[in-house]
C-alpha cells in the first residue's frame, strides 16, 4: 500500500492527490498490457507458421496476466480509499479488475497509441512488439525499486516474461530487416508506420510525474537512452535504417486515442455490455 | 497480495486441528493441471502453510502472469483439503519473490524427465541461459537438441528437437 510521508507531499500539486496518480498510473500499465495483449491475440490460429502462431499467443497471454495483476490492484486501491470511481452497472458492491477492463470507455483507457494500432502483417507486429518489448523491459526494471511493494512485485514478476518477448521480437526483426528483399521492404515499411508512435512512450503524462516524484512509479525520460541503444544495435544487425524523423504521435496516455481502440472495446466488452453483470 | 477466497464454513464437517506437516502432505497431492505428474508442491508455488486455530492459509505464487492454471489450482487444493476435512481454508496469492524454476524440487525434475518433459536446465539467476542451453532429449538422452520455438503448449515449455531420434519433446524452460 502507499505510505507517504508530509514532506514528500509537500512537493506534489495539491489537486493531484497520490492516490488518484496511483490509480492512473496503474490503470495506465494495465490498460497497455491488456491491449497488446488483444492486439496479438488476434493472430491466434492466424499465425504465419504454428510455432510463431503459439509463440504470439504465448505473449498475448503474459500480457493479458500483467493487465490483469495491475487492474486487481487498481481495484483493491479504488475499494480500500472509497475512492468515487463512476462506472456503468456497477451499484452497492466493489469494483472489480472485470469492471475496469469491461466498463470503461474510450477516453478512459490510457494505453500507449503504438499498442493499440492495427496488427498489419507479421513484421508491423513484430516491430510493434520488439519496440515495445524493449521499453517494457526498461521500465520493469526500474518499477521493481517502486516504494509501493505491490507494483514492485507486479513488475518483478514480468520482468522475466519480458525478457522472453524481447529475446523473440529482437531475433524476428533480425530476420526479416535481414531476410529477404520481400521481407525487408516490409519492416522498412513497418518502420515507416509505428517509428512515429515511440516519442508517447518517454513523454511522462501529469500521473506519471506524480508517481514518479513520489518514487511509486518511473521516470520514462530516464529509459530513452538505453531504449535508443537497444533499437539502434537490433536495427544495425537486421540492416535496417534507425529513422530520422521526429515521433510525435502522443496523447494515449491521457485518453486520446486513434479511431482504432473504439473498434477493440467494442468487441472486448461487447459481452459485458449487453448483458451487464452477466458471469461464467 | 490477493485473498482469493474467503472462509466456508456451510460444510458439515468442522475443522480439526491440523499439523502443518500433514497439510503439506496433502498439498503434495494436488497436481498441476496442465503437468500432470508434478505436484504443486513439486513446482514450488506453494510458498507457505500458516495455520492459526482453526484457519488454514496457504500462500503460492503464479508461475507466468497469464497462467490459466492457478485459478483451478486454487479450486483444486480448496476441493482436496475439504475431502480431508479442513474447512476453513483462506488461499492467499503473493507475486513477490516472483517464482523461479529454481524451486522445482529435485524428485519434480525427476517425474518430468520420466513424463518425456525435459526440466529446466541451470539456474535463472544466469542469464547464460537462454543463450547456450544444452538441452537433453528426454526420449533417447541425446544432448544433440535444438530449439524450434522459444514458446510452446505452455506458457512454461518452449519446443525442442532431438537431431539423433527426430522426436520433438517440451523443454521446461528456465525461468
Amino acid at each position: 500500500m502507499i505510505e507517504i510521508s508530509n514532506s514528500e507531499l509537500q512537493d506534489v500539486p495539491v489537486q493531484k492527490l497520490p492516490v488518484e496518480a496511483l490509480i492512473n498510473y496503474t490503470l495506465n500499465l494495465a490498460d497497455t498490457s491488456l491491449i497488446l495483449g488483444h492486439r496479438n491475440s488476434e493472430w491466434t490460429g492466424h499465425g504465419p507458421v504454428l510455432e510463431q502462431d503459439i509463440a504470439i499467443s504465448n505473449i498475448a497471454l503474459d500480457l493479458i496476466g500483467q493487465a490483469r495483476n495491475f487492474y486487481q490492484y487498481t481495484a483493491e486501491v479504488i475499494n480500500k480509499n472509497q475512492v468515487a470511481f463512476d462506472l456503468p452497472y456497477v451499484t452497492g458492491r466493489a469494483i472489480t479488475e472485470d469492471d475496469l477492463a469491461y466498463l470503461r470507455d474510450v477516453l478512459e483507457f490510457k494505453n500507449l497509441l503504438l499498442v493499440e494500432q492495427p496488427n498489419g502483417d507479421w513484421g508491423q507486429t513484430i516491430l510493434r512488439q520488439f519496440f515495445f518489448s524493449a521499453y517494457q523491459y526498461l521500465l520493469y526494471e526500474q518499477l521493481q525499486k517502486s516504494k509501493d511493494s505491490q507494483l514492485a512485485a507486479i513488475a518483478e514478476k514480468s520482468i522475466k516474461e519480458t525478457t522472453y518477448h524481447l529475446r523473440w521480437s529482437s531475433e524476428w526483426v533480425i530476420r526479416l530487416g535481414d531476410g529477404t528483399e520481400e521481407s525487408h521492404q516490409r519492416m522498412l515499411n513497418a518502420l515507416q508506420e509505428f517509428w512515429m508512435f515511440t516519442g508517447e512512450l518517454f513523454k511522462p503524462s501529469a500521473y506519471e510525474q506524480v508517481a514518479a516524484a513520489m518514487q511509486i512509479g518511473v521516470d520514462v525520460t530516464t529509459l530513452k537512452g538505453a531504449w535508443m541503444e537497444k533499437v539502434t544495435a537490433v536495427l544495425e544487425e537486421a540492416k535496417l535504417p534507425l529513422p530520422t524523423t521526429p515521433a510525435l504521435q502522443s496523447g494515449g496516455k491521457t485518453g486520446t486515442h486513434s479511431e482504432h481502440l473504439g473498434f477493440i472495446l467494442a468487441e472486448m466488452q461487447f459481452l459485458q455490455r449487453a448483458y451487464p453483470n452477466s458471469n461464467w | 497480495m490477493n485473498v482469493l477466497h474467503q472462509h466456508n464454513t456451510q460444510l458439515p464437517n468442522p475443522s480439526f486441528n491440523v499439523e502443518e506437516k500433514k497439510v503439506w502432505e496433502l498439498l503434495d497431492q494436488v497436481y498441476d493441471p496442465e503437468v500432470p505428474v508434478l505436484s504443486i508442491v513439486d513446482l514450488g508455488i506453494v510458498r507457505k502453510v500458516e495455520i492459526e486455530g482453526l484457519v488454514v492459509t496457504i500462500t503460492i505464487t503464479p508461475t507466468y502472469s497469464g497462467c490459466p492454471a492457478m485459478d483451478v489450482i486454487s479450486m483444486n487444493i480448496r476441493l482436496h483439503l475439504l475431502q480431508n476435512g479442513i474447512t476453513d481454508i483462506k488461499i492467499v496469492q503473493a507475486l513477490s519473490p516472483a517464482w523461479t524454476t529454481d524451486w522445482m524440487t529435485e524428485k519434480g525434475k525427476q517425474k518430468l524427465k520420466a513424463y518425456g518433459i525435459a526440466p529446466p536446465v541451470g539456474k535463472s539467476f544466469d542469464q547464460q541461459w537462454m543463450e547456450d542451453v544444452q538441452v537433453e532429449c528426454p526420449n533417447c538422452r541425446s544432448n544433440n537438441t535444438r530449439l524450434l520455438s522459444e514458446f510452446g503448449s505452455t506458457s512454461c515449455k518452449a519446443l525442442f528437437q532431438c537431431n539423433d531420434c527426430k522426436e520433438p519433446f517440451d523443454y521446461f524452460k528456465c525461468h
